[in-house]
C-alpha cells in the first residue's frame, strides 16, 4: 500500500500511465495533477466521493476531455489524439450513463462497435442472451438493465486489451448487477480493466488493485483487498465498507 | 377532373426538387447542427455543371447524355459540399454562428464569381425532346419534365432510406445525429461521416438544380436560381422537422402541392399568383403554432 504513491504494480509494464494530467470543466479544476499507473491484466478500481474526477479521469484517458500532462495508455503517448484512434489502439468504454444509440435498433447498435475483425456476437450473445431476443427491438426501449447490457456487449464484440467502464452498476437491479459482474469478471481474463464504480460488493468481487482520487489527485494507491478495512473506507471513500 | 391531376402532378414534381434539397439541409442539420447558407448555390453550381457538359456533348439531346449531365450535376454539387466541408465547416464544429456567417459568405461569393463568370443572362441547356415535350395522359398534357423529376425524387428518396437503414455508414450517419462523440468512443471517425453527410446533401441539391432548371425554368440556368429556391427549401425543412429525412420529405409534398394549387386556381381565379408563395408561409405559421419542432422533428 503507498499513500498518495503512483505505483499499484510497478514491475509490469502499465496499460495506463497518467502523469500530472490536469483538466477544467466550465472553468472548474476537475483534475487537479492526477497521477496513477494502470498495471496490465485484471481489474482496477477508481474510487472516490462524487464529483472527484473519476469520469473526467476516464473520458481524459480516452481524448474525450481535452487535459494536460502525460497519458500513455497500452504503451503510446496518445495526448493529443483524437478518441477514435486511441480507442483503435483496443481501447473499449462503457460510459456512466451507457450511452446506447437509442434510435436504433439492438443489432445496429452491436453492428457499430464491429471493428474490422471478426466481431463475436455469439460471445455476446452467450453473456446476454436477452440482446439476441432483442436484436431488433430499438434501443431505447430496453429497460435500464438491458441498456447496460447493451454498452458493455458493445466492448466485448471484439478482445480488447484495454477496458475502461464508468459505473457499471448504476441504476440496475440487483439480478442485472451480478450479470454485468459476471460479464466483466470473464473480460477480466483477457483484458485489463479501469473501473470507476460506487458499490464496494462489486469492487471487492472484481478488482485486484484500486485507486483513490479525492479533489482531482490521487490520494491513493494499494490492493482492493485493503476495502476490508471499514476504517480506511470510511476514511477514503465516506461510505461504510459493508455498505 | 383531368386538369386537377395534371396540376397535382406538377405540383408533386415540384415537391420531388424541393425534397432534394431539403434532404441536404437536413441530413447536414441532423448529423452536424450546421445550418448550410451556402446551398443553394450547390444547385446553381450542379446546374451550371450541367449545362457546361451538356453543351459540350454531342449526345446531350439523348436520354443517355442526359443523364450524363445529371451525374455531372450531382458530382459537382458533391465536390462543393465535401470542399465546403473539409475546408471551411470542420474548423468551425460548435462555432454556430461561425458557420452561419461563412456558408453566406461562401454563397455570397460564389453567386459573384458566377455572375463574374457567365454573366447574369440566362443559359440555356441542352435536353432530350422527351424532357422538354409534353406526354398525354387521359386528355391532359402533362410536362416530360415533371416525369423526370417525380422519378428522381423518389429514387433519392429511396436511395437515402436504403443508405441510411442498411449501410454501415447510413448508421453510424444516424447514431452520429445523436451521439457524435460516443460514435467516436466507439472508434469511428465522424468527420468523415461529416464529410460523406456534405457530399451527400450536395449531390442532391446539384441533381435538384438541374432539374429545377429544366423542369421549371424551360431549361434556362442563371446564377441565382439556387438561392431563390433554397428559401423554400429551408421552409419545407423547418415543416418536416429540422432532423427529420421522412418530415423533409412530407413537408415536401405538402409545400409543393399547396403552392401549386394556391398558385393554379389564385391566377385563374382572380389572377393572384402571388398568393402561391405567401400560402407557403401561412402553411409554415401554423405548423409551427401547432407543432414547433415541427411534423417529425425531435428538436426545435
Amino acid at each position: 500500500m503507498t499513500a498518495g504513491g503512483l505505483d499499484v504494480e510497478p514491475a509490469v509494464e502499465p496499460a495506463i500511465e497518467l502523469a500530472m494530467v490536469r483538466a477544467d470543466i466550465a472553468g472548474s479544476h476537475i483534475l487537479q495533477g492526477v497521477s496513477l499507473r494502470v498495471p496490465a491484466g485484471g481489474v482496477t478500481a477508481l474510487l472516490g466521493r462524487n464529483g472527484v474526477g473519476k469520469t473526467t479521469t476516464l473520458r481524459a484517458v480516452l481524448g474525450l476531455q481535452p487535459a494536460t500532462g502525460t497519458i500513455r495508455v497500452l504503451g503510446r503517448d496518445v495526448r493529443g489524439w483524437p478518441a477514435h484512434k486511441i480507442v483503435r489502439l483496443g481501447v473499449g468504454y462503457v460510459p456512466e450513463d451507457r450511452d446506447i444509440f437509442t434510435r436504433l435498433t439492438v443489432r445496429e447498435n452491436l453492428r457499430l462497435a464491429e471493428a474490422g475483425t471478426e466481431p463475436r456476437y455469439e460471445r455476446v450473445y452467450e453473456l446476454f442472451p436477452e440482446l439476441r431476443q432483442r436484436s431488433r427491438q430499438l434501443a431505447g426501449t430496453l429497460s435500464g438493465g438491458q441498456q447496460q447490457m447493451l454498452a458493455i456487449g458493445r466492448v466485448l464484440l471484439h478482445e480488447r486489451p484495454l477496458l475502461l467502464v464508468d459505473e457499471p452498476s448504476k441504476g440496475l437491479s440487483p439480478r442485472y448487477v451480478g450479470e454485468m459482474a459476471d460479464a466483466l469478471e470473464r473480460a477480466s481474463t483477457a483484458s485489463t480493466i479501469l473501473m470507476v464504480e460506487q458499490n464496494v460488493h462489486v469492487v471487492r468481487r472484481l478488482a485486484r488493485h484500486m485507486a483513490v482520487l479525492d479533489h482531482g489527485q490521487v490520494v491513493h494507491t494499494g490492493d482492493a483487498a485493503e476495502l476490508d478495512d471499514e476504517d480506511l473506507v470510511r476514511r477514503l471513500l465516506g461510505v461504510a465498507g459493508a455498505a | 377532373m383531368s386538369t386537377f391531376i395534371a396540376i397535382t402532378i406538377s405540383g408533386l414534381a415540384l415537391s420531388a426538387v424541393y425534397f432534394l434539397v431539403a434532404s441536404g439541409l437536413s441530413l447536414i442539420y441532423g448529423l452536424m447542427d450546421v445550418l448550410n447558407f451556402a446551398h443553394g448555390v450547390f444547385l446553381t453550381l450542379g446546374g451550371y455543371a450541367g449545362w457546361e457538359l451538356a453543351a459540350r456533348l454531342p449526345a446531350a439531346a439523348s436520354p443517355f447524355g442526359f443523364l450524363l449531365t445529371a451525374a455531372a450535376a450531382a458530382a459537382c454539387g458533391a465536390l462543393a459540399g465535401a470542399l465546403t466541408e473539409v475546408l471551411l465547416i470542420r474548423p468551425l464544429y460548435g462555432r454556430p454562428l461561425g458557420q452561419i456567417l461563412v456558408t453566406i459568405g461562401l454563397d455570397l461569393a460564389l453567386v459573384g464569381l458566377l455572375l463574374g463568370g457567365f454573366g447574369s443572362d440566362s443559359r440555356s441547356i441542352t435536353v432530350p425532346a422527351w424532357l422538354s415535350g409534353v406526354t398525354t395522359i387521359g386528355g391532359e398534357r402533362i410536362p416530360g419534365g415533371d416525369f423526370a423529376a417525380l422519378g428522381a425524387g423518389l429514387g433519392v428518396l429511396a436511395a437515402l432510406t436504403w443508405f441510411l437503414r442498411r449501410t454501415r455508414y447510413g448508421i453510424i450517419i444516424r447514431a452520429g445525429a445523436e451521439n457524435r462523440e460516443m460514435v467516436s468512443a466507439l472508434g469511428i471517425n465522424v468527420g468523415r461521416a461529416f464529410t460523406l453527410v456534405f457530399a451527400i446533401g450536395g449531390a442532391a441539391a446539384g441533381l435538384a438544380g438541374l432539374l429545377n432548371a429544366v423542369v421549371f425554368s424551360g431549361a434556362l440556368i442563371d446564377p441565382v436560381q439556387g438561392d431563390q429556391l433554397l428559401i423554400f427549401a429551408f421552409i419545407v425543412v423547418v415543416i418536416g422537422g429540422l432532423d427529420s429525412l421522412s418530415g423533409s420529405a412530407i413537408a415536401a409534398v405538402l409545400v409543393g402541392l399547396v403552392q401549386t394549387y394556391v398558385g393554379f386556381y389564385a391566377d385563374s381565379g382572380a389572377g393572384l399568383a402571388q398568393l402561391a408563395n405567401v400560402s407557403v408561409v401561412l402553411l409554415l405559421a401554423m405548423v409551427l403554432l401547432i407543432r414547433p419542432r415541427g411534423l417529425l422533428g425531435r428538436t426545435t
